[in-house]
């Protein structure tokens, strides 16, 4: 090996450790400086169990309404379709830094402020578009013929998606379930919003609001918790990352 | 002809709940927040008044909303340029096979895939200004400051305006680089390999095959990543929620952040969804240029 093919590898590795340093370093900093916690008033497994609540129930939310709509855009419609299917993508864009103060009036009227199901009610606004994009697209790569076999043997076309292309879809359904999770699992705004007691928010509000309170820093095992609950998830994206990539580059890139 | 036959009739069957759950959840916010805007709602009032631009005009004689507005384009702009230079590097290096690249892709995944506001919490305790990890570096080994006689005092990260911005900008950039660095690999990896054979048999070196051949034809994606990082960064306030609450003194405020301290905390519904609805026309027009982006790239 060359002296400069040496330079150059030696070039390569820094860069990447020096990146992955930068990646992970707040994490390893966490879990370093763990502290004894003292506060008895908080339950941080209630957190974790708030967060498990909610996620479940917007998945199954999610599934029920992004995938039919995903199948309807992907085969059923012409050009119409193709802009509705646009249309849907674009309300992804709409941040809930726009809709957080309408809705907080909208959640009080409601009687829902700080309940769970203010949180079950809002989250699908930002995982059903992305959902049913990805729905979309993942429905397109399915062949036409197997539902058209399936309708020459007689069953109807919705009987056709139940029972042959939803079974084919296992993998799509799934990048579904963990992508609408994680999004549950990182949203701040409106969990910070509608949520005003301790006992009912989730982990990603209570951390910041009540950890950090008062300048005193309670870290212990909750911190480690959440930090080992982020390296699964990382390792399903690391599987899925090239679905992810599909929705978000609106098809640009194929995969 | 039975709906589960008629394939127009299903089409609209199946949509249906998705778009009504859209209309109602996004929709009819929107709408709301339109209304709120031109009206002076608050918290506790039943219904408002119509008081037409008088919440816009007020917002804009109001100097620290002019801060928040000049904030929020500053780290939206700075953060993206910095998140394009490394993600592009990044995704190079990653490019490689190496031994190790599975647990490399998953490490640089996490500040993404981790709830971002725990994330900032890890950056709250590095730059915190007693207990500061960089500070100590820069006390114990590298020796240019610290509370000796003598030396200069060490950087108070979140307490001084310019360095506050500059380290909401930095925690900015750590957790949008995977998104960009992925969607920039998924690009790279789209280029045939024989392109880069012909560049490599004709003589051209790692700079000029990257800066003649490889940048223009991951361009098209590359802006779509610029552009989502763009717009995730513009409507954001989870990292200065977590890191400056805004401070000092509504210093490092950002258009969101502004939004959630007079709206939610403040009451006032109207002046809130006026300084909120500021962000729509960067939105709309970032909308436009993803589309035309994502059709020209679709071309090649």
């Amino acid at each position: 090996m060359s002296a400069r093919e040496t330079g150059g590898k030696i070039a390569h590795r820094g860069l990447i450790a020096l990146f992955s340093i930068f990646a992970a370093f707040p994490f390893a900093w966490m879990l370093i400086t763990t502290f004894k916690k003292t506060n008895d008033l908080l339950n941080p497994n209630r957190w974790i169990g708030n967060t498990v609540f909610v996620g479940v129930v917007v998945v199954i939310i999610t599934l029920l309404l992004a995938v039919p709509a995903g199948y309807a855009l992907a085969r059923l419609s012409g050009t119409f379709g193709e802009q509705l299917g646009i249309g849907i993508f674009l309300t992804y864009l709409v941040p809930p830094t726009i809709l957080f103060i309408p809705l907080a009036k909208v959640v009080s009227t409601l009687h829902l402020q700080d309940n769970l199901w203010a949180l079950v009610l809002t989250y699908p606004s930002f995982t059903i578009p992305f959902c049913t994009w990805l729905m979309m697209g993942f429905f397109k790569a399915i062949p036409k013929d197997i539902e058209e076999a399936a309708m020459v043997d007689g069953m109807s076309r919705l009987g056709a998606f139940v029972r042959v292309i939803l079974p084919m879809s296992v993998a799509g359904l799934l990048t579904v379930v963990i992508f609408t999770f994680t999004l549950v699992m990182q949203e701040f705004v409106y969990g910070l919003t509608f949520i005003n007691s301790g006992r009912n928010f989730t982990v990603s509000v209570g951390v910041p609001s009540f950890l950090v309170r008062g300048d005193v820093y309670f870290w212990g095992s909750l911190m480690g918790a959440c930090f080992i609950a982020s390296v699964p998830i990382a390792f399903l994206y690391n599987l899925f990352v090239d679905r992810f990539i599909a929705g978000f580059t609106v098809g640009a890139v194929k995969g | 002809m039975r709906v589960a036959d008629n394939p127009n009739a299903l089409a609209r069957f199946l949509i249906a709940p998705a778009l009504i759950y859209i209309g109602a959840v996004i929709g009819i916010p929107f709408i709301l927040s339109l209304w709120f805007s031109v009206s002076d709602v608050t918290v506790s009032s039943a219904a408002g008044r119509f008081v037409g631009l008088e919440n816009f005009r007020s917002a804009l004689g109001d100097p620290s909303f002019r801060r928040a507005l000049r904030n929020t384009f500053l780290f939206a702009i700075v953060s993206q340029v910095i998140v394009i230079v490394l993600a592009t590097t990044l995704a190079v290096a990653l490019q490689k096979n190496f031994r190790g690249k599975w647990v490399v892709r998953l490490l640089i995944l996490l500040p993404w895939v981790a709830p971002v506001s725990l994330g900032s919490i890890g950056w709250l305790w590095i730059l915190d200004s007693i207990y500061s990890v960089i500070n100590y570096g820069l006390y114990h080994w590298v020796h240019v400051c610290g509370p000796e006689p003598g030396m200069n005092s060490c950087p108070v990260w979140l307490g001084q305006p310019s360095l506050a911005m500059a380290s909401i900008i930095g925690v900015q950039v750590w957790r949008t680089l995977p998104l960009a660095t992925v969607i920039n690999l998924g690009g790279l990896s789209s280029i045939p390999q024989d392109i880069h054979d012909a560049a490599s048999i004709d003589g051209a070196g790692f700079f000029r095959t990257m800066f003649q051949i490889t940048l223009p034809l991951v361009l098209p994606i590359l802006l779509v990543a610029v552009l989502f990082g763009f717009v995730f960064a513009f409507t954001d306030m989870i990292v200065v929620w977590v890191l400056t609450r805004g401070g000092p003194y509504d210093m490092t405020q950002v258009l969101a952040s502004l939004a959630f301290f007079k709206g939610i905390d403040g009451g006032d519904l109207a002046g809130a969804s006026a300084v909120a609805l500021f962000l729509f026309p960067v939105l709309a027009a970032a909308a436009i240029l993803l589309l035309r982006l994502a059709r020209r790239a679709e071309v090649i």
